[in-house]
């Protein structure tokens, strides 16, 4: 009975792993890269000299002033793009009240006069570590002190955040976001 | 619940319950061999591949001989799966030059995809060649979900064939899922999800210039960000179809690269209830009396929305701890608001939320955010609905199979409550269906609470705790929670990759994955003997609403009963601890 099945268990393997391991991952990447290729490469954004200067959908780190900050990132070094993770802290660990205190202590330290309660996604760390995006409210929370740092007017900068901005699907489903690297690479006047 | 939470959960609910039926009838078919499109169009490889195996399509075999051809199979997918692990150096399609994979990770990862868990205890960006991704993971995530599937249409013919001695061929049913229901699905969610930014490359990883310098750890300045690719869309859309969960990336689906946009999201949620949830209406299908299939379904959603309403709640309320600290935690137009420690801005806390419970609820185990920072009540609804034995929806296959063998309880404890034979279907159960039915619903409690139990006293298995006081203690018992359902998903700050965890959740996924399919195939091999018994007035009708309530009850009993103690000393005592500090 053992030996009957032994040649369908090995012939049905090769011949399964063939189809689904082989053929389906190429038949996809045919189609993924010659329909959709800029997305199939991981939408990567490209200078006008030709240097790879990010992805849309992969986050950077950002703590000067003069830009969009974005999510806090669990990864080492921040925003590693080859070793994604969130900090996996959990809801009664000092760790992440501590990680929330200077954050916000940070954020307060370079706009002294802004009172406003801070946006939850602004001090959090996101799961993967590499969101490229922030909420609208924590995209208008630093809104005037990148106007004031810049020296441009706070209408400027939003026309920007809004250029950046992609709402829900069809209205209603997701949040809508501001893609921080997207905004900061228009405020330091990046032509593609 | 505010009103966008509302709409985004009643609309997910909504596409999916209009799904189940075309679904479910098409998968009827394909099993019963009743031309459907793609199984004409495609027969002449059907019938190509029986030949080189020297199947004959109509020999059927006994539970025994099936259950033998399904071992073979899977045992040699382990062995195979753990060889192209250990050489990857030395073969194809490894650009970043990955080093061959440490024998104990490399025997837990092998295990967990061919149990169909996919428990992760590598980061697969900085781990796994693409060749290792595609030919060892991808591979194993169709046919690990096709085994579970094949099984349960086994135990489905137990009950509609009358006094028979075989149940079908294991090569026939194993062939047609691949090829008729997990490829076809899989291709077309493959495209979508690249056409919506999910790569699909064979290039290395690229160098980014950064816009701002950083520093890393040791306060070198970091000027450049390598942004790791691979053929990333084929293997997501069978990871989250096929219930098996394992991310190519270490983040899973909060990985930008795995779960792009909204849309992404909502098909991928999508994909990890459609078939499990269309299964149950193939079972109605094929007993040929689809009340039985919507009772099963209605039965599962009893247990499964309240779940979801309190998790979805709860994150939405956010940390307490944070309120002191000058943050805004609620929901406007502007921002989700809430718990986002471990959550994704385009996600919000509504998506984080019904992708953690359907997630758990069927044994899909991907993660779109981390459960380890959810709240207590958060994590305790993902936790609850792996313990209670993968049966709410469960993986593919194999929950349904499993919810059968707790309606096999059902109608036992029933039969005892009216003085009647328990009957189902027209057979009756008898003390050897019970038997088996009692092992399915306890060897995973089993393979939890023991192993937590040891876990917690080696310091070995207390070196992995990565948060301090009762979170800590749940990190250890979602771990073998999530392994003895083959799950996959984890309160990820835990790090598993030990010699003691390797081996002790590979244990637990392998016994929890066979120990439950054979008894299982036992069963459908005893009930395809019997003869069908006519409906008369004594018996116990098994499409109502009482009978959906009573169901849904010997679950929740089951699953309670033996996980409250434990869920004291964990979620429940530090939800308590967080809402008397604030």
């Amino acid at each position: 009975m053992l030996l009957a099945q032994l040649r369908p268990a090995i012939v049905s393997f090769i011949l399964l792993t063939v189809l689904t391991g082989v053929l389906y991952p190429l038949a996809v990447t045919g189609i993924a890269q010659s329909v959709f290729h800029k997305q199939a490469q991981g939408s990567l954004i490209v200078s006008g000299e030709g240097r790879i200067v990010g992805s849309t959908l992969i986050g950077q780190n950002f703590d000067d002033p003069k830009y969009l900050w974005g999510r806090l990132s669990a990864t080492s070094p921040v925003y590693n793009a080859s070793s994604s993770s969130g900090s996996n802290l959990g809801p009664s660990n000092s760790a992440l009240t501590d990680n929330v205190k200077a954050r916000v202590a940070a954020l307060k330290a370079v706009d002294p006069n802004n009172t406003a309660l801070i946006p939850v996604d602004l001090v959090t760390a996101s799961g993967s570590g590499l969101d490229p995006h922030i909420s609208l409210a924590a995209a208008y929370y630093q809104l005037a002190r990148v106007a004031r740092v810049r020296g441009l007017s706070e209408e400027a900068v939003k026309n920007i955040i809004t250029q950046h901005t992609d709402g829900r699907f069809l209205g209603v489903i997701g949040e809508p976001v501001v893609n921080v690297l997207g905004v900061n690479l228009t405020l330091d006047g990046y032509r593609s | 619940m505010n009103f966008n939470n509302c709409i985004q959960t009643g609309i997910f609910l909504l596409v999916l319950l209009l799904l189940v039926k075309p679904l479910g009838i098409y998968m009827g078919r394909i099993y019963e061999g009743k031309p459907s499109g793609l199984n004409v169009w495609f027969s002449s490889i059907e019938k190509m591949i029986y030949r080189l195996c020297g199947v004959k399509t109509e020999q059927g075999m006994s539970w025994k001989e099936y259950a033998l051809a399904m071992m073979i199979f899977n045992l040699l997918g382990i062995v195979v799966l753990y060889v192209i692990q250990r050489f990857q150096a030395s073969l194809l399609l490894n650009p970043m030059a990955m080093p061959a994979v440490a024998p104990d990770l490399a025997f837990n990862t092998a295990v967990s995809f061919v149990t169909n868990t996919n428990w992760q205890s590598y980061g697969g960006e900085s781990t796994l060649s693409y060749l290792t991704q595609m030919l060892g993971l991808t591979v194993q995530n169709f046919v690990s979900a096709a085994t579970g599937m094949a099984i349960l249409v086994v135990v489905i013919r137990g009950f509609v064939q009358r006094q028979m001695a075989t149940i079908g061929n294991f090569w026939v049913d194993l062939v047609r899922t691949t090829l008729y229901i997990l490829l076809p699905l899989s291709l077309v969610l493959a495209i979508v999800l690249v056409a919506q930014g999910v790569p699909q490359t064979f290039d290395s990883s690229v160098k980014a210039t950064l816009a701002q310098a950083t520093k890393d750890s040791t306060g070198k300045l970091v000027t450049e960000q390598v942004i790791a690719l691979g053929p990333v869309a084929s293997q997501i859309a069978i990871k989250q179809l096929g219930t098996n969960g394992g991310g190519y990336f270490n983040a899973n689906s909060a990985h930008p690269y795995e779960n792009p946009t909204p849309l992404t999201n909502f098909l991928e949620m999508l994909a990890i209830l459609l078939i499990p949830a269309a299964l149950c209406y193939t079972f109605g299908y094929m007993v040929r009396d689809r009340r039985q299939g919507w009772a099963i379904l209605a039965a599962m959603l009893l247990i499964f929305i309240p779940c979801l309403l309190v998790s979805v709640s709860i994150e939405q309320k956010g940390n307490p701890l944070l309120n002191r600290l000058g943050v805004q935690q609620s929901f406007s137009e502007l921002q989700p608001g809430g718990n986002m420690e471990g959550k994704e801005a385009r996600l919000g806390i509504v998506n984080s939320s019904i992708w953690s419970v359907a997630t758990t609820a069927a044994s899909n185990g991907s993660v779109n955010a981390m459960h380890d920072s959810f709240m207590p009540l958060g994590g305790l609804m993902a936790m609850w609905l792996m313990q209670l034995g993968e049966v709410i929806f469960g993986g593919v296959g194999c929950g349904l199979y499993g919810m059968l063998a707790f309606i096999i309880v059902a109608v036992f404890i029933a039969g005892l409550m009216i003085g009647r034979t328990p009957e189902y279907l027209g057979k009756k159960i008898e003390a050897f269906e019970m038997k088996m039915a009692s092992l399915v619903a306890l060897i995973p409690h089993m393979f939890i609470l023991i192993p937590t139990a040891l876990a917690l006293m080696l310091p070995v298995g207390k070196a992995a705790i990565a948060n301090p006081g009762p979170h800590g203690f749940s990190e250890i018992l979602y771990a073998f929670s999530s392994a003895a359902n083959n799950n996959g998903s984890a309160f990820a700050g835990v790090s598993t990759n030990t010699l003691f965890y390797n081996i002790a959740l590979g244990l637990a996924m392998f016994f929890s994955r066979f120990w439950l399919a054979i008894p299982m195939l036992a069963i459908a091999g005893s009930l395809s003997h019997k003869k069908i018994v006519p409906a008369s007035q004594g018996t116990l009708p098994t499409h109502t609403p009482l009978f959906v309530v009573f169901l849904a009850i010997v679950v929740l009993v089951v699953g309670a009963l033996t996980f409250f103690p434990a869920l004291a000393l964990g979620p429940i005592v530090e939800h308590l601890m967080l809402t008397s500090s604030s």
